[in-house]
């Protein structure tokens, strides 16, 4: 077995899952929240000469998507370090 | 030098690129053949993933699509970025770290079933094969508007340069020259924005331009005037849209599930040496592809103010048909613009409403596939730029399609040849019939370019829906849940795509007249039933699961191997 113990087995796993759901909400919240279910509340409020509930949905939440799968990457290389289940 | 003349030097370069790079990646065994080799750099795979998901559809038709659906448009904007977020965190590495060729692989070891398997062998070819046609399909249009050839003589020249490098190269040739091809691709995408961009607001960069205010020294927001002009001719504030917020939702996320379930996408993430290079990858990928997908929003808003004051003139007027420029006239003979003089004043006019229509003002139908195309013209740029644009295109087509293609040689090959009827063939037999099999795939899908069924639109919808909800629910309850067995996730799959295959049949083919929110589910459309059917098919497959018992011992041991990176080797067929 790569891992230490059991224990670490799990822990690892349990940090792992704890990640994702961060990001999946943040993914959730930018796309399907400000882009679509509150779009119309956020268009009240202007981002330069974007209605913001628009911007989310046709230019930010792609920022956003880029940004989280990079963090996804430095988070998970430096959770296979602390664990030592890293390739190297 | 004239834009033909023009176009065929440019498109002809690009074509002898790819050759001369098929020619130097060569795929010299299955492994080769298949993923090749496992040796790509991430960077390079994201670019070459990039080009494989962008097809005709995301260079040709998106933006014209997002500029007739405005902020409805922005389904596809997310739905087709957002799922690459579910990829990379949720399926990419731990299929890495599985190591096999493709995904049947995984359902079928996973699920200890060959029934699994076979489900997932003719899923994943009848998705890939609904897709390909729509690619060749695009290739016959660019050729036959820019280089005056018919259809039938672009789609056969399309084919031959696919032929050549997916047969000789596998994923080893496919890979380098999507790289080429995303090269080709994107820089034809943006210089025309770009210059387009900075006529109108005097911005550089598209994604802040289309935000910005007209150059014109008025002050208005372009946005603002955009929405002005919309309801004045009858149609919905650009920036609002037409669809309820429950169908942009559902159809939102079918894409992003149906991105993150397709064969050809995920195949990808095999060809990488290491678990952390499938996570990169992923990261290069999106970011490659949001170049593109940020700017077409632009593209669409730009090419719809510029195409509403060319045909209407900055009066609102309307303009005479006579002076018309010559880019309506070439498009009128590709019948992809009609013009009707319905008052008789010898003036075009657009608005909303029909053409048929006589209560409504508009006398102009522009057909939505034209707008990246006819955009340059439009904003009248030079000659070069439109050569520019048709090399793109079919850079666009031709990289889609060869991924699409190896998915499914390789599904004929290994998932059905190997794995079930004769497994003791040798590598070398099996790497003969792959090619054989790329090579009948290629001519059937040229067959569908020529003739293109009358519903390739329709099951664009199919494919992704099918990919929700067969593919992705199976694979990610065979990754995070380690006692999931065998028999519920096939019954799964099969009740999601029966669930999802009915719907979309019913509304699309069976009874087309009653495809209207009245009659839909919830008011879901039958392009985002898919997510339905992803839930119908978690739940069978938790039923059934609970009533079955857990997946056997080493099943789960190997579940356990795949949750973290240590110990991956390259992707293998053992």
């Amino acid at each position: 077995m790569a891992f230490r113990n059991e224990d670490d087995k799990t822990a690892y796993w349990k940090e792992n899952i704890s990640l994702l759901v961060k990001l999946l909400v943040v993914w959730f919240v930018v796309s399907f929240g400000a882009g679509v279910i509150f779009a119309d509340a956020l268009n009240e409020i202007r981002f330069f000469g974007f209605k913001l509930g628009f911007w989310f949905a046709q230019q930010g939440s792609i920022y956003i998507f880029v940004a989280l799968i990079f963090v996804y990457m430095a988070k998970m290389n430096a959770l296979d370090k602390k664990y030592g289940v890293d390739e190297e | 030098m004239d834009v033909q003349l023009l176009t065929f030097i440019i498109v002809g370069a690009s074509f002898a690129l790819y050759i001369a790079i098929a020619i130097w990646a060569r795929a010299g065994s299955t492994n080769e053949f298949y993923v090749a080799g496992g040796g790509v750099h991430p960077v390079l795979n994201g670019m070459a993933t990039a080009a494989d998901w962008m097809s005709a559809a995301s260079f040709i038709s998106m933006a014209g699509l997002i500029s007739f659906m405005g902020y409805d448009g922005a389904v596809y904007l997310m739905g087709w970025t957002g799922g690459y977020v579910l990829l990379a965190l949720c399926l990419a590495p731990y299929l890495r770290k599985f190591g096999k060729f493709t995904v049947p692989d995984f359902i079928g070891d996973r699920y200890y079933s060959q029934t699994a398997r076979t489900v997932a062998v003719f899923c994943a070819i009848f998705v890939s094969f609904t897709y390909v046609a729509g690619q060749m399909r695009g290739v016959g249009v660019v050729f036959s508007r820019f280089l005056e050839v018919d259809i039938v003589s672009g789609v056969i020249i399309g084919m031959a340069i696919v032929f050549f490098y997916t047969v000789l190269g596998g994923m080893k040739g496919i890979t380098y020259t999507q790289v080429a091809q995303y090269c080709v691709l994107i820089f034809a995408y943006l210089v025309p924005v770009v210059f387009i961009s900075m006529m109108v607001t005097g911005h550089i960069l598209p994604q802040t331009a289309f935000g910005a205010t007209l150059a014109d020294g008025s002050g208005v927001y372009m946005l603002d005037k955009l929405d002005n002009l919309s309801t004045e001719l009858g149609f919905n504030e650009y920036t609002d849209g037409s669809k309820s917020t429950i169908d942009v939702f559902f159809i939102t996320f079918a894409l992003m599930v149906g991105t993150a379930g397709l064969p050809h996408v995920i195949v990808r993430f095999f060809t990488v040496p290491k678990v952390r290079d499938a996570r990169k990858s992923a990261g290069w990928a999106l970011l490659f592809i949001a170049i593109l997908y940020t700017t077409a929003p632009a593209l669409a808003s730009f090419g719809r103010v510029n195409m509403i004051e060319t045909i209407n003139g900055k009066d609102m007027a309307g303009t005479s048909y006579a002076e018309a420029p010559a880019w309506i006239k070439n498009w009128e003979k590709t019948g992809l613009i009609t013009f009707k003089d319905k008052n008789g004043d010898g003036k075009m006019f657009y608005a909303a409403g029909s053409i048929d229509d006589p209560t409504s003002p508009n006398e102009v139908d522009v057909d939505r596939d034209i707008m990246v195309l006819a955009n340059p013209e439009i904003a009248n740029l030079p000659a070069w730029v439109i050569a520019l644009v048709a090399a793109g295109g079919v850079a666009a087509a031709l990289s889609t399609s060869a991924g699409l293609l190896l998915v499914i040689s390789t599904s004929v090959s290994h998932d059905l040849l190997k794995r079930n009827f004769a497994p003791n063939i040798t590598d070398k037999a099996e790497l003969f019939y792959a090619r054989l099999a790329a090579g009948v795939a290629i001519v059937i899908a040229g067959y569908f370019g020529v003739n293109p069924p009358g519903f390739v639109a329709q099951v664009v919808a199919f494919a992704f829906g099918l990919a929700a909800s067969s593919f992705f629910p199976a694979i990610i309850m065979g990754i995070f849940s380690k006692r999931m067995n065998g028999k519920g996730a096939v019954s799964g799959m099969v009740a999601g795509i029966a669930f999802t295959a009915a719907y979309i049949i019913y509304f699309k083919f069976v009874n087309p007249a009653a495809n209207t929110p009245d009659n839909w589910w919830f008011g879901i459309s039958p392009e985002g039933i898919g997510t339905f059917g992803m839930l119908v098919n978690f739940i069978v497959a938790f039923v059934v699961f609970k009533l079955t018992g857990d997946a056997p011992e080493e099943i789960q041991q190997m579940v356990e191997d795949i949750r973290y990176p240590k110990g991956s080797g390259a992707a293998s067929a053992h």
